[in-house]
């Protein structure tokens, strides 16, 4: 009987009921919900503001029942630290893409981390440009073949891809940095425990954080979504190690 | 009220504090670093908020967020760090912020030089950023005019939701006079009485704040209700002074800033020998007094308008776009960090008054210098 059966896997009440425009195979829509469960389960959804980002995702406005400010590209970081400064009693947090973040955006999220600015920035890592077609990221992989590296990325002419966490995480200033991937469930249920302590951090009042996800774009990498999933694992986990980078609570070695 | 005898910049920090504007994010940068100095000890003794950003690149973008929120916020600058926040001004004038810009002039362009300019005209009246916006763009030209304009502007940013730029040349950053402060000092704003502001979707639809509106016709909408915006400013805030102005003047004078108040020597000196000359000072930029300077300009008596500026000419074109012709435009002007001496400027008027029976009455000398 229908009326006997009960909805237990719900949509989470910070998301909105619109259907996102995401490609098949990414894994943005994955990240939104992670995001959005841990605003539900903190309780902070209603006193939270979200940053945009330009990239792929500069539309998740529409996909969360959260107060949320568009940035110009590259510029999420500086927007929330003007924020947060000015309402540190509210939950502020920047979705950037790798393009956004890593290139871009550089200065202000490695100046906004080294404040030690008390917001969390969730750093959707694809290893490539998404909405503008397939161009090379400062984190495209060594020889992946993208519109504008169409030999493969030439190590000798552009360097090699960048590694932001690993970079933050040599700041001195207490952070919490951590770099997961959600290709199967194992990787997206440590995925969540990291975005939501994230948040944690930030409700505590105690840290700058970051969670970098290593993310997929089948449509620009030209493969399918379940290649996608294990190109994650053969190519970008090797070079992008999973793990904690910085942690308030870990004594400085 | 007490008088105090204070900097430019430090005057202009503390009016904006006066204002219950005491969230500060800036970039140090020559001439107006005082303002940073000024309020990185004065903010925190009212609970403010002070940031000193990585580039003007962040901090233009550090306000545009806090902005958001709804409480007052501020930046200033001078001429290459505002380039830098033209990205940001442009976002948020798309969407709607109301933020206070100061640019305190110096010489350019590229990096210039540090002394007082006024080249950055057309950069804040034409909209230095990309898309069809505008600021509200104020010039004082007394330390105790930039205090009284620092208090008015974020009222009219609040009033219509825009950015609006306050633009001294260095000398106003730079000199001291004596100032007085509103005794009662604004509160903040309360975030909550916006309808706008970014407060936290707490038993209410999340808010957005963007400039992003893929389908053109909501851009268009978006364009149109700024373009609307406009108009109601240009009806209802221009503003400028008027100095010596009589049916007796040969010459109108058109001048703003420090440059205007070298002018009023200028016509007092003009005066004791027989010259009779007028002053028009626009302290609204944009919106520019063009009604007004059209009255002012074709009044029978006035044989030739004249704008001077620290610049190669900029304020000019709009003088020449509301005279319409009616009267020669001419222009002088020094830049680069000169300032015009009284004697310069006299010396171009008494040139322009000399009866010429060579020159025609209704071409402007400018035209003939351009041609020539």
């Amino acid at each position: 009987m229908s009326s006997n059966l009960i909805t237990t896997f719900k949509r989470p009440e910070s998301m909105s009921d619109n259907t996102t425009h995401y490609c098949p195979g990414c894994t943005h829509g994955i990240i939104h919900r992670m995001v959005a469960e841990s605003l539900d389960e903190l309780g902070v959804s209603g006193r939270s503001v979200g940053v945009a980002p330009v990239g792929c995702s500069v539309l998740i406005y529409n996909y969360f029942n959260v107060d949320f400010i568009e940035a110009p590209h590259g510029r999420a970081p500086a927007l929330a630290t003007g924020f947060k400064r000015v309402r540190p009693d509210m939950i502020v947090f920047t979705y950037q893409g790798d393009g956004d973040l890593a290139s871009i955006g550089m200065g202000e999220i490695v100046h906004a981390a080294n404040r030690g600015e008390k917001f969390t920035t969730i750093f959707v890592n694809n290893a490539i440009y998404g909405m503008t077609g397939g161009q090379m990221a400062p984190t495209t992989m060594p020889n992946q073949k993208t519109t504008t590296s169409p030999g493969g990325r030439d190590t000798d002419k552009v360097g090699f891809p960048i590694r932001m966490s690993e970079m933050l995480s040599t700041l001195k200033t207490p952070s919490y940095i951590a770099r997961v991937a959600v290709h199967t469930p194992l990787h997206a249920i440590a995925a969540k425990k990291a975005i939501k302590r994230a948040f944690q951090l930030q409700v505590e009042n105690r840290c700058f954080s970051m969670v970098e996800v290593l993310s997929t774009c089948p449509t620009n990498w030209g493969i399918t979504p379940e290649a996608s999933t294990k190109w994650v694992e053969s190519d970008m986990v090797p070079y992008y190690p999973l793990g904690l980078y910085s942690d308030p609570d870990r004594e400085e070695t | 009220m007490t008088k105090k005898l204070m900097k430019g910049n430090e005057a202009i920090g503390e009016a904006a504090i006066a204002a219950g504007a005491i969230n500060y994010f800036a970039y140090p940068i020559t001439p107006q670093s005082e303002v940073a100095e000024y309020l990185c000890w004065r903010l925190p003794e009212v609970s403010g908020v002070f940031v000193q950003g990585e580039s003007e690149v962040a901090v233009g973008n550090m306000i545009f967020g806090a902005a958001a929120s709804g409480k007052r916020v501020f930046t200033t600058s001078s001429s290459p760090g505002i380039s830098l926040m033209q990205e940001s001004i442009s976002y948020m004038a798309g969407a709607h912020l109301p933020v206070v810009i100061l640019n305190i002039m110096r010489g350019g362009p590229g990096l210039g030089g540090i002394l007082p300019a006024q080249s950055d005209y057309f950069q804040a009246t034409k909209g230095g950023g990309h898309g069809d916006y505008r600021l509200i763009v104020l010039a004082p030209a007394s330390v105790q005019e930039a205090v009284d304009l620092t208090i008015l502007a974020f009222d009219l940013a609040d009033k219509y939701r825009n950015p609006v730029m306050i633009i001294g040349d260095g000398m106003i950053g730079q000199m001291m006079e004596s100032v007085e402060f509103p005794e009662k000092y604004r509160d903040e704003n309360n975030p909550d009485d916006f309808d706008w502001a970014l407060t936290g979707a707490d038993n209410r639809p999340a808010r957005i704040t963007k400039s992003l509106y893929l389908d053109p016709k909501k851009l268009e909408d978006n364009s149109i209700k700024l373009a609307e915006k406009y108009k109601k400013i240009v009806e209802a805030e221009s503003r400028h002074e008027l100095y010596h102005v009589s049916n007796d003047n040969q010459l109108l004078i058109i001048s703003y800033g420090t440059m205007a108040r070298i002018c009023q020597t200028v016509i007092d000196e003009l005066a004791d020998e027989g010259i009779s000359v007028g002053l028009m000072r626009p302290i609204t930029l944009y919106p520019f007094p063009g009604a007004e300077l059209y009255a002012e300009a074709t009044k029978k008596n006035i044989k030739r308008v004249l704008t001077v500026e620290m610049s190669m000419g900029q304020m000019v074109e709009d003088v020449e776009r509301y005279v319409v012709g009616k009267k020669p435009v001419d222009f002088f002007g020094r830049t680069g960090g000169i300032v015009p001496t009284p004697n310069e400027v006299k010396d171009k008027i008494r040139e322009l008054l000399k009866p010429s029976p060579k020159a025609k009455k209704t071409k402007s000398s400018r035209k003939k210098q351009i041609k020539g």
